[in-house]
């Protein structure tokens, strides 16, 4: 493998690794946030446990989430150094401000979280989470922002001088911001994170519900809970996707194509549920389609003709793009087995996680405690599918962009790093892959063993003197 | 001023942050083995900076991100050119976070040990690299045009060896300056942040390892100076030095909040001083003057500039706001007595 190949799979990899933990950082955030707010309202214990059990798992979540993120930020300039000097002018400021209004907030704010138990009167320590989160949307607005900037440039001009993309006008920073793939893909995100933490607070309180008979009604309660945010997430998560469709359409027909297989012009388009045939969809053994839906999908017209791959690629084969950059885009045409089969899985997982929500709540309603081991089985995938349906989501993202980096502008190729050695890209491949493995086998032996643990017998919350400490009491929360 | 130069003013600011805020939080995880006794002292020590430390750490991120930003040609060719040496930092800064956050986790002393070594290993080696790699960026680095390309700056790269080409005497000095700074530091930040024993213990420290920084910080800034100084960096760097001298005095006359602070202006003063004898280049070459990335050849464009201003001039003032109101929230000293026993192994059942 070359410098290009490396990177890309590095990228991919611990940018999926990544990922798998920010949606529940995301999504957790203001559920507990939300959890604290319901125990000061309410007083009953039953939420002050939830808040600190569930605050705790997201803690070693939120852990992995941070120093994962650091490498996001540095690889750009290590391996894609011509890419960052092609699209910096544009890209790079999203990412400046996301590290000065979402990093400061949120780790300065979940600090005091975690150790101002006994430090802040308790609404100000619960307004300390909802202000992480809102950290976290920021932190989510901004890099959105800069990844739609990449699947439809807009706001820039190329100065053939610099060899380069630039701001057209200060003004058309706000043209980035409101990219209108950005308004459908940051909604889009943030309810999957919402729908995933819902389910990772359902589906725990599902597995303990289970297995404590003599401590129920927490985890009813986490139940309940849990399944309203993961179910009216997961119907927003569906609109905001059915929107996201059309206008991925609209700017960039190939990913289209690719996550259907669809070879041909189509008119009206079926949609594909599976297929069996070639990994490349071009010949179909057996196959189930849904007649009508695709174009629907697409366009919003069950009559509208549905663009194919190859088409498509002629069309773009004999286009005179604009920059030297986009030259080495050989027939624009990305995977088309890994489009097509990680858009399904990423709506299936989706489907899965709303549906097992749904099974659970009618089975353990009125308190009922159904008679059916799986039941905890079950509560316990439904989080990790939801994360699954986000990694396969970005995935298809990603790839079905290619073989551009920023559509239209610069291929991937055209980004690599040209003076970084095929030895220094390699050492770094292998390093991080194996520290990340090893921190997964960490992070989950952790979490398990505090799944596990269920959640803490109540105590009451230390009284916060009001202007001093209170000087020989040990801390509320040490390392 | 050009919006550039104020970038690189920003630029220079938001390292001066890093290094000064950081800096102690890499001299905690340096003095762990040397300050703590037994294990409700090393607790002490985590604890210190366990509310902080993250914010501290988002600096380095802002910088990083500023630097893309307002001078994408320079994050291009430094990311891509210091490689290894930032790989390593990334590698330690990520099992060093993780030792805070996961340490007390477990009930088990193997478990124990190990975050230990990660969070000890993962603080040297920022503390030395940094140092290596600001030596080397402001004494110049082999840099040309890659291929047949014009010197325009958006072919400019790094073409040293990787690695060994950084590691020349300058560029070692440079990293043991920060090293022992940090350590130093750090020791001030302990005195002034514990109380009982460990307090006196970390103050007697300070003032031995400020010591030998103070004699390895001259020789490198004097040295750095006649490379590439400037009138305003020797004022710069003279001030440094008298500062930690001070620090180290008030150290010794156990007034512990103005050694900090000594220590505090030490730092910000030694990295300004770093920039000023940069400036006007950011990423000088030393092919030739011509291959050297500068304020004007590496900058963004003032479309760019303008809008990262606006942005700066709202929300650093706020972000100093809160990040300061956490300082003080986290006022009280810390000592043994404060550290509560460790939560119990659950038992398999």
């Amino acid at each position: 493998m070359d410098v290009l190949d490396i990177s890309r799979w590095q990228f991919g990899i611990i940018t999926v690794y990544h990922f798998l933990f920010v949606p529940l950082t995301i999504g957790l955030t203001l559920l507990i946030a939300l959890l604290e707010t319901q125990w000061l309202r309410t007083r009953q214990p039953e939420y002050l446990r939830l808040t600190k059990f569930f605050g705790k798992l997201f803690l070693i979540n939120f852990a992995i989430g941070v120093v994962t993120g650091i490498v996001q930020e540095f690889q750009f300039g290590m391996n894609w150094s011509d890419y960052s000097r092609f699209v910096g002018d544009i890209f790079g400021a999203p990412l400046a401000v996301e590290a000065l209004l979402a990093f400061f907030l949120e780790s300065t704010f979940i600090g005091l979280w975690i150790f101002g138990w006994d430090k802040l009167p308790p609404k100000l320590h619960n307004a300390t989470m909802y202000i992480t989160h809102v950290g976290t949307l920021f932190s989510a607005y901004m890099i959105l922002a800069a990844n739609s900037w990449m699947q439809n440039p807009i706001g820039y001009t190329f100065n053939p001088e610099t060899n380069r993309a630039e701001m057209e006008s200060a003004g058309a920073f706000f043209d980035v911001l409101f990219n209108k793939v950005q308004l459908v893909t940051f909604p889009h995100v943030v309810l999957a994170a919402y729908m995933t933490a819902g389910a990772f607070i359902m589906g725990v309180s599902a597995y303990l519900y289970m297995k404590k008979a003599d401590d129920r009604e927490v985890y009813y309660k986490g139940i309940r809970y849990g399944a309203v945010a993961c179910l009216i997430a997961g119907v927003g998560v569906g609109i905001t996707g059915d929107i996201q469709g059309k206008i991925m359409t609209d700017v960039q027909p190939m990913k289209m194509a690719a996550a259907e297989a669809l070879y041909e012009d189509e008119q009206p388009a079926a949609f594909s549920v599976f297929t069996i045939g070639t990994p490349d969809g071009r010949t179909e053994k057996f196959s189930v389609k849904i007649p009508r839906l695709l174009s629907y999908l697409a366009t919003g017209d069950w009559d509208a003709k549905v663009r194919g791959i190859d088409s498509l690629s002629e069309e773009y084969q004999s286009t005179e793009w604009a920059t030297p950059q986009a030259a080495g885009g050989g027939d624009y045409v990305p995977n088309i087995p890994v489009t097509y089969w990680s858009f399904r899985f990423m709506m299936g997982m989706g489907f899965f996680t709303a549906a097992g929500a749904a099974v659970i709540l009618w089975l353990t309603r009125k308190r009922a405690v159904p008679n059916a081991k799986w039941v905890g089985t079950l509560g316990i995938s439904l989080p990790i599918a939801a994360v699954l349906g986000s990694s396969f989501g970005w995935i298809f993202t990603e790839m079905g962009r290619q073989p551009w980096v920023v559509f239209g502008l610069m291929t991937t190729q055209a980004g690599v790093s040209p003076g970084v050695s095929v030895f220094e890209a390699w050492f770094s491949l292998i390093a991080l892959t194996v520290l990340y493995g090893v921190l997964a086998v960490i992070e989950v032996g952790l979490l398990v063993k505090y799944i596990k643990l269920g959640a803490e017998p109540f105590a009451e919350p230390p009284d916060v003197p009001l202007g001093g400490h209170d000087d020989d009491k040990p801390l509320a929360f040490a390392y | 001023m050009e919006l550039s130069t104020l970038w690189f003013c920003l630029v220079a600011v938001l390292w001066i942050g890093y290094f000064a805020l950081e800096g102690f939080d890499f001299g905690v995880g340096m003095l762990l083995p040397i300050l703590a006794k037994d294990e409700k002292e090393k607790r002490v020590l985590y604890n210190t900076i366990g509310p902080v430390w993250d914010g501290n750490e988002v600096w380095v991120l802002t910088a990083g991100g500023a630097i893309f930003a307002s001078f994408p040609f320079w994050y291009a060719t430094l990311f891509s050119g210091f490689f290894l040496p930032l790989l390593l930092i990334l590698i330690a800064l990520i099992v060093r976070n993780l030792a805070f956050d996961y340490r007390g986790k477990r009930d088990d002393d193997s478990w124990r040990r190990n975050w230990d070594i990660a969070a000890i290993v993962g603080s040297y080696v920022p503390a030395l690299l940094w140092g290596v790699a600001f030596a080397n960026i402001v004494a110049g680095t082999k840099i040309e045009p890659l291929g047949d390309n014009p010197p325009t700056a958006f072919f400019l790269e790094y073409t040293g060896f990787p690695v060994l080409d950084l590691l020349n005497p300058h560029g070692i000095l440079g990293g043991l300056v920060t090293l022992t700074l940090f350590m130093t530091h750090g020791a001030m930040f302990i005195a002034l942040k514990t109380d009982g024993e460990i307090r006196h213990r970390a103050r007697d420290f300070a003032v031995k390892v400020g010591l030998v920084a103070a004699v390895l910080a001259v020789v490198f800034l004097v040295w750095t100076q006649m490379k590439t100084g400037n009138v305003g960096s020797a004022v710069v760097f003279v001030l440094a030095a008298v500062a930690l001298l001070g620090g180290i005095a008030m150290a010794k006359a156990g007034r512990e909040g103005l050694a900090f602070l000594g220590t505090f202006v030490t730092i910000a003063l030694a990295v300004a001083g770093l920039f000023v004898a940069l400036y006007p280049d950011v990423m000088p070459s030393s092919i030739d003057p011509a291959f050297s990335l500068t304020v004007e050849n590496a900058s963004a464009t003032d479309n760019t500039l303008k809008v990262m201003t606006i942005v700066a001039l709202i929300f650093t003032p706020v972000v100093l706001v809160y990040q300061a109101w956490s300082y003080w929230v986290f006022r009280r000293r810390i000592s043994v007595h404060h550290i509560p026993d460790p939560e119990p192994e659950p038992v398999a059942h």
